[in-house]
């Protein structure tokens, strides 16, 4: 949009902004408010107060909802759910990095469909893509029956309900989300500077190392950001694939919500894995901003 | 690959990175194969092939549970695709025109990556605060507030796209601002509207956790539905109806995909 430019014949675009603009902007942000803004600050607020004894909540201030998360338990869930999210980020990492680096160099024709393939999976039923699991990994699934026709064992593999499968199920729902902003990134990378460095003597890992890898950190930390903040409170995997044996923050806070009707604890664990979910991006961003500026700066200070 | 070099050709490299990737399309295609494959066995075992059948398709159709949930489903993304559509657009045009700073447009995409149970509990509190009693209705406002946020950012993507002079041209014409706006400007937004609520209603359709927390037991949407049948005793029908669920979303995909450039937007 060319802003600066007055429009003959009308008034001066600046002048568009201010009042004209509110017939627009009105009716999104006033649901976005009412019904975004409202119900986290809500949450947030319930944190502090009493459960009531059937539920609800008593407008008491209390810090017992922060305190009872000191409990082991609870700390316990919480390191899972971090720690659960971090393999599955490490994971999809190992895969969509590849995959993502052979699409960008596949020819035009090819590459938007493995890019469509790669997502399509992603807008198919979340429960249906988690059940498909279920028929994979049961004592009498694919995986099993294949493994025993092979002779590699005799005995099936207890894989539905536990742990590895909840990484499974996890690595599977969000992997799509790694391998999308890896494309964009590494799509956008010059060319040139790789052929350069090529052309200079340099093998294909030292290219990869000092331009291809350096370059796509922010798509990568992106990526890492998707798929570890939708990871780390999930609950439905968890119950499906872990038969509930592996407890994560989602499930807690589904249960404090639903089960034992207990509002202000719930949000209090609601309000921890936002405070953990905001870091996460601030590291994010203020990482990736120290990539993408930092060579810039240390060579202007040289240079003075 | 190993075209000769012209200033583009990607370098050549280790055939090793090619494991990882097709190992990804295996990994992300296995699971959906085994559903599709076993939704035509005839057995009623779910895991032992016995031949082809097709009887567990009008099962689906008999069944009372799936029925209620793909009506209330149906209902509450076709009323999401509306909303959401008419309000994302409403608000892209907006934050466009009207808006210097990034603040506004921050706020009206941020639904889209919020935690989804985070906005699941904060509704099911602002609800129960406020007395609504839940039902298909606060299904419906729960999904448009993270559904806009899709159409928005796709229409922005559009409007960043258009030509500002056909607009100015519209005016020097003698064009009033709401004349402009409707035969000018929202034509050519009409392949991302339409793309934004395919999009939207995609998302509806599918939407589990949101729906789980904001919807009465007596209304159930299709997902919720899903999840007792596979809590509850795994009926060889559930592969039809996904085999279904799988072809009607593939479906919207490609639609939307060819309507604009989804991957883009997002």
């Amino acid at each position: 949009m060319a802003k600066k430019s007055p429009t003959p014949g009308g008034a001066p675009l600046g002048a568009r902004r201010g009042w004209a603009g509110l017939p627009f902007l009105t009716p999104g942000t006033l649901v976005l408010a009412l019904f975004v803004f409202v119900p986290l600050v809500l949450v947030t607020t319930y944190a502090f107060f009493k459960r009531g004894r059937f539920g609800g909540v008593v407008y008491t201030f209390t810090l017992d909802n922060f305190a009872r998360l000191a409990d082991p338990l609870y700390l316990n869930v919480i390191a899972t759910s971090i720690g659960t999210a971090l393999i599955v980020t490490v994971l999809a990492v190992a895969l969509g990095y590849p995959t993502a680096l052979v699409i960008v160099r596949l020819p035009p024709k090819w590459r938007t469909l493995a890019l469509v393939a790669v997502l399509l999976p992603f807008w198919t039923n979340f429960l249906i893509r988690t059940y498909a699991w279920i028929l994979l990994l049961n004592n009498a699934g694919w995986i099993n029956q294949g493994l025993q026709a092979v002779g590699i064992i005799d005995e099936p593999l207890k894989m539905l309900y536990t742990q590895p499968a909840v990484i499974i199920g996890l690595l599977y729902m969000y992997l799509p989300l790694m391998v999308l902003p890896l494309y964009a990134s590494l799509s956008s990378q010059d060319a040139q500077l790789t052929e350069a460095a090529t052309n200079l003597g340099s093998s294909p890992f030292r290219v990869f190392r000092t331009i291809t890898l350096p370059l796509s950190v922010p798509g990568l930390l992106t990526g890492c950001v998707f798929v570890f903040v939708p990871a780390m409170s999930n609950f439905v995997i968890p119950e499906l694939l872990g038969g509930g044996k592996t407890v994560l923050i989602g499930n807690l806070i589904r249960d404090q919500f639903l089960k034992a009707r207990d509002w202000p604890f719930g949000a209090a664990l609601a309000l921890v894995l936002t405070i953990l979910l905001v870091a996460l991006i601030f590291a994010q961003q203020t990482a990736s901003r120290r990539v993408t500026e930092g060579p810039r700066e240390r060579k202007v200070k040289r240079n003075a | 690959m190993r075209r000769a070099s012209s200033p583009h050709t990607p370098r050549p490299q280790s055939r090793l990175i090619r494991i990882p990737f097709w190992f990804t399309y295996v990994f992300l295609y296995l699971p959906i194969l085994v559903v599709v494959i076993m939704s035509f066995n005839s057995s009623k075992n779910l895991f032992v092939w016995k031949g082809f059948s097709l009887q567990w398709y009008p099962t689906v159709f008999a069944n009372e549970a799936v029925m209620t949930g793909l009506r209330n489903t149906l209902i509450v993304a076709t009323s999401v695709m509306l909303l959401a559509t008419l309000l994302g657009t409403l608000i892209a045009v907006g934050i466009h025109r009207y808006t210097r700073g990034g603040l506004v447009r921050a706020f009206a995409i941020a639904p889209a990556l919020l935690p989804d149970l985070l906005l699941a509990v904060g509704l099911l509190s602002l609800f129960s605060l406020a007395g609504v009693t839940l039902g298909l209705h606060s299904v419906i406002i729960a999904h448009v507030t993270f559904a806009m946020a899709f159409v928005t950012a796709i229409v922005l993507a559009r409007l960043a796209s258009l030509d500002p002079s056909l607009e100015e041209a519209s005016r020097d014409l003698g064009a009033g601002s709401f004349r402009t706006f409707m035969k000018v400007t929202l034509p050519q937004l009409a392949p991302g509207m339409v793309a934004g609520g395919l999009l939207a209603f995609t998302l509806s359709l599918d939407e589990f956790v949101i729906a789980f927390f904001t919807t009465a037991p007596t209304t159930p949407t299709l997902p919720i539905a899903i999840y007792s049948m596979v809590r509850f005793g795994v009926t060889p029908e559930i592969n039809a109806l996904a085999t279904m669920l799988l072809f009607v979303s593939v479906l919207a995909v490609i639609g939307a995909q060819r309507l604009t450039r989804v991957t883009d937007a997002l």
